[in-house]
């Protein structure tokens, strides 16, 4: 039960965020360091999130950094989403047979 | 306009849909893998609508982390949605009553304020419906669907399948890395610190949604700092 009290608790609060500037709050944000400071938090974010988690998710750390290698490469060269994806799936499972 | 507003927010919102499933599907991986059954991911998805501030909740959950962790990792995390709300409400018509500006805000993402910003200003209300009413499907059908096949599938492909959700945030990091400095810092010197945070014994032991919420902090006010943003971010 404990778990659904969390995802309500999370719910809340992200909903809040969102719903708030439509509704009590209705003014632009003016505070240029804000904006600035909201406009680099997903980068910051999912690189924190992304590393060096993705190298204890999986196979051990070997592969989850081959895997990161080629995700990276894959996202330079072609950046679709779906593809890195695909990419970053592949060669942790063909790097896992190996190593 | 009328029901045709609703049917063009449909149609806007189907390829969001599809790329939502493909997303929501490795964050039900990584759902199964912290002992997540499908109807608690159902529940989180269909209420959040956030790919990383879920994926955060996931790993705080598995760690055991206190729900005062949760919640401020979600607003950390999903503090952009303030500025995307704010810069979505002069397109509504001010004389739309407060419960459907309610309703509206509930499933503002980064791709569905693209639709919604781009639409014809005001924005028609159904239009929004419309684009809510495929996505929010799209992305709880996915999160089930990842926790279901994680619990059929063998466990070599599982452990794979784990890494598509860091392969996307790769794919959203790293083109726009590419072409601006500045948030190449960002992303470099995340994962350092990230890295190094693991790597200290006495901190490896934070809780990694507090770890996310402290180097967020950290990373995204430096760069404030050394490189204000102007319009337009």
């Amino acid at each position: 039960m404990s778990v659904y009290v969390q995802i309500l608790v999370m719910a809340l609060v992200t909903y809040a965020v969102r719903v708030i500037p439509l509704t009590i709050f209705r003014r632009p944000v003016k505070s240029r360091f804000i904006r600035s400071f909201l406009y680099y938090v997903p980068y910051a974010t999912l690189s924190v999130m992304t590393f060096p988690a993705i190298l204890q998710a999986g196979e051990g750390w070997l592969v989850g950094l081959i895997a990161f290698m080629a995700a990276i490469i894959t996202a330079l060269i072609k950046g679709s989403l779906p593809l890195v994806a695909l990419v970053t799936c592949l060669t942790a499972y063909l790097s896992a047979l190996v190593f | 306009m009328g029901k045709e507003a609703f049917k063009d927010g449909l149609r806007s919102g189907l390829p969001i849909s599809l790329g939502y499933f493909a997303v929501s599907f490795s964050l039900g991986i990584l759902m199964r893998n912290a002992g997540l059954d499908p109807l608690q991911g159902l529940v989180m998805s269909l209420l959040n609508n956030t790919s990383a501030g879920e994926a955060s909740a996931v790993s705080i959950i598995a760690e055991g982390g206190s729900t005062w962790e949760i919640a401020l990792s979600q607003l950390v995390i999903n503090m952009r949605y303030f500025l995307m709300s704010a810069a979505l409400c002069p397109h509504l018509s001010p004389s739309l009553s407060l419960p459907r500006r309610a309703l509206i805000g509930f499933d503002v993402t980064d791709e569905v304020f693209a639709v919604l910003v781009s639409a014809p200003r005001p924005l028609d209300e159904r239009y929004a419906y419309g684009v809510a009413t495929v996505t929010i499907p799209g992305w709880a059908a996915g999160t089930v669907l990842g926790i279901v096949f994680g619990n059929l599938l063998p466990e070599g492909i599982v452990n794979a399948l784990s890494l598509a959700l860091y392969g996307m945030f790769i794919a959203v990091v790293i083109p726009p890395a590419e072409k601006d400095h500045r948030i190449l810092a960002v992303v470099i010197s995340s994962m350092a610190l990230s890295l190094a945070m693991a790597a200290v014994p006495a901190l490896a032991g934070l809780g990694s949604g507090t770890k996310t919420i402290v180097l967020t902090l950290i990373t995204a006010s430096l760069a404030a700092l050394i490189w204000p943003v102007e319009e337009e971010a």
